[in-house]
């Protein structure tokens, strides 16, 4: 009887390879989805260093998703690749594979293969804890974008909440804008000559484990990492003749907490950090809180105000030492639902450094026109008056985007 | 099975001829409770179902637009559903999807995941006056009902579509309610809603919805194709189609997690 068991296993393991690829082939549900979008960038004033181009910056992009999935669901195949064309930066014209990979479902427990992202945090602001994937900076500043990882992760659902286990084979190197770019510091960071830590390089393979878990009105995530830092180490070297800013990529380990909690409504949110390299080692946290009205003034509009405050254990950066960009620095945001039929939504948002003159404001908006298109404008202001801060190299940098987005 | 059925409906119309009768000794607010239950009872046991649902939005000068959703749920003894609402149109936020386990006291748990940033964000689930999708209907009106989230009030009988119809108020217990009592017709054969009308914070009618072409599934559970919402104060309606109903195909807990969350199509 355990015989037979065993052979039918068997059996049903080497059967399930070529299975899965013609499987595969006559799909159950095969689905073509994705986005085109022209963005328009105008910037408020000319360029501040020499090489980048003036005011305007037109792109167009396109993110086309495929889609498959066979046996009732549990079986998938997602493939996302994604392409911008930038009118200045070469950098900026950038393809990548968003997203290629495999995922099989069972009852208690999830296989996921191939390229992918993964988000984890509860802040708006910055995305302390959120570390699998390797932020495309061309895209935007704001760290949101992100290159695909490729990964094999088995998920575990228990009763006191979900193991997640991945072994990350291979790094990718944060992207960064050329000499045209704006956006970018007085001197160009070298997309080329990036040096590791680990003699693997970009094949290190990284590790990590993490549990999320949800206790009534609590949820929450904790993880160890350990591989490459997903931070480059950015210093001045000699190419030649010229002075370009040199990448390099340490190795860490990183423990991450994220809470959220309900009170009413409240949401208090909170993530922290301690990262350990050969160069230091810190505590950083995002904390804040999100609080709703809902139907204001007897209309359909939602009002969320949003506070979150940043700390880090480096401090604020001197001449001798960079420090940390967010060590004590306030957020303050509000955003605006209009629960209409265009799902109208505006965001603005204040930050602060508390530590030197350098603050930032922010606006997001958009709306749905008609049933596929959507239009979004965003405006960032920059102002800095201390050469410490990051912000500094930016203060010319004022804009206002124009995103018209095609989903099809 | 159609004589068990006759006798069933005999002996309830009994019963309430004998409650109307002795209404001395039956209070409204009983004889509410009690109706409302029987509906609750009437449609238990289905254990798991999904349903495809199309959204029609229109304004007071006539636009439309669509909202496309699959609907999954399951039935937890002791418990409110747990539910999981699958967005496929408008297209910018296909794969966007909602989990809910609701409960029939205090706050609801949601989750809502947002494809784009592959985030998924826990929610206050105290927004239950707000427009879903921006239609007429309210996240409260698409919620399980289960009997403690209100208090009871028989109104008397109508006739409506044609069928004797019992009216009961029922009173949200909740007071982050958009409503401050909604009346519902329920047929006296099968305790179908056939009609609800909504009444707002300041007491005024605001919405009503009426439910058409009843079909029964596995030769007990009644669902409606069709639901239109029409809001009396702003002009403008929400109708719902329903399709694909299938009940206890084999759904479990697993198909209601955070994973499956993000993985659902």
């Amino acid at each position: 009887m355990q015989v037979k068991k065993l052979l039918k296993g068997l059996t049903v393991t080497s059967l399930l390879i070529p299975s899965l690829l013609s499987k595969s082939l006559q799909a159950n549900e095969f689905e073509l989805s994705g986005k085109i979008a022209v963005e328009q960038r105008q910037f408020f004033k000319s360029n501040e260093y020499e090489g980048q181009f003036k005011r305007s910056q037109a792109s167009i992009f396109i993110e086309p998703e495929l889609y498959w999935n066979w046996n009732d669901g549990s079986d998938s195949l997602t493939f996302k690749p994604f392409y911008r064309l930038d009118e200045h930066d070469d950098e900026r014209s950038h393809g990548d594979i968003r997203e290629f990979s495999y995922i099989h479902a069972s009852d208690d427990w999830e296989l996921r293969a191939g390229i992918r992202k993964e988000f984890w945090g509860v802040t708006e602001f910055q995305h302390l804890v959120d570390v699998i994937n390797q932020t495309d900076s061309v895209e935007d500043i704001d760290g949101e974008d992100k290159l695909g990882q490729l990964m094999l992760n088995l998920s575990l659902v228990r009763d006191w909440g979900i193991i997640d286990l991945y072994v990350l084979p291979g790094f990718r190197e944060r992207t960064f804008g050329d000499e045209k770019s704006r956006l970018r510091a007085p001197i160009v960071i070298d997309n080329d000559n990036i040096e590791y830590e680990s003699s693997a390089e970009e094949q290190h393979v990284d590790l990590v484990a993490r549990w999320s878990h949800s206790l009534g009105d609590i949820d929450f995530g904790t993880y160890w990492f350990h591989g490459t830092n997903r931070d480059p180490i950015i210093s001045p070297s000699q190419q030649g003749e010229e002075i370009v800013l040199q990448q390099y990529y340490s190795q860490m380990d990183q423990f991450g907490l994220d809470i959220q909690m309900i009170v009413d409504d409240w949401l208090w949110k909170f993530e922290t950090i301690y990262r350990d390299t050969k160069f230091e080692n810190f505590w950083a946290t995002q904390s804040g809180f999100e609080y709703s009205f809902i139907g204001v003034f007897d209309s359909a509009i939602d009002v969320g105000l949003l506070m979150e405050y940043s700390w880090d254990s480096r401090g604020e950066g001197n001449v001798n030492e960079a420090g940390a960009n967010f060590q004590n620095d306030v957020f303050l945001g509000s955003r605006l639902a209009f629960n209409d039929m265009q799902s109208s939504e505006v965001l603005v948002g204040f930050s602060s450094d508390l530590d030197h003159n350098a603050v930032s404001f922010l606006v997001e908006a958009n709306r749905r026109i008609g049933e596929n298109f959507k239009a979004s404008l965003d405006i960032r202001l920059f102002q800095s008056t201390n050469p410490i801060d990051q912000l500094y190299s930016l203060k010319n940098d004022d804009h206002a985007q124009l995103t018209i987005e095609w989903y099809y | 099975m159609k004589t068990n059925k006759s006798i069933t409906t005999l002996l309830a119309t009994i019963a309430f001829t004998f409650i109307s009768a002795s209404s001395s000794a039956v209070t409204p607010q009983e004889q509410g409770l009690a109706i409302s239950k029987e509906a609750k009872k009437r449609d238990l046991g289905w254990v798991d179902s999904s349903a495809d649902m199309l959204m029609l939005l229109r304004n007071k000068q006539g636009q439309e637009s669509i909202r496309e959703i699959k609907i999954k749920s399951l039935e937890i003894d002791n418990d409110g559903d747990k539910s999981l609402t699958i967005f496929n149109k408008p297209r910018d936020v296909k794969g966007t999807a909602f989990l809910s386990f609701s409960h029939p006291v205090g706050a609801d748990d949601q989750w809502l995941y947002l494809p784009a940033l592959k985030r998924v964000k826990r929610i206050s689930s105290r927004n239950k006056s707000g427009p879903f999708m921006g239609s007429e209907y309210a996240f409260e009106d698409l919620s399980s009902f289960e009997i403690e989230k209100y208090t009871y009030k028989y109104l008397g009988e109508e006739k409506l579509n044609g069928l004797n119809s019992f009216m009961v108020e029922q009173i949200p217990v909740d007071e982050n309610s958009g409503y401050t009592r909604r009346i519902v017709w329920l047929d006296d054969q099968e305790y179908r809603i056939q009609k609800i009308d909504f009444y707002d914070r300041k007491n005024s009618l605001l919405k009503t919805l009426t439910y058409v072409d009843y079909k029964q599934y596995l030769n007990k559970y009644w669902r409606a194709n069709s639901m239109q919402m029409i809001n009396h104060q702003n002009g403008k309606s929400t109708e719902l189609k329903w399709e694909n109903y299938a009940f206890k195909s084999g759904l479990k807990e697993s198909d209601f997690n955070r994973n499956s969350l993000k993985r659902v199509r």
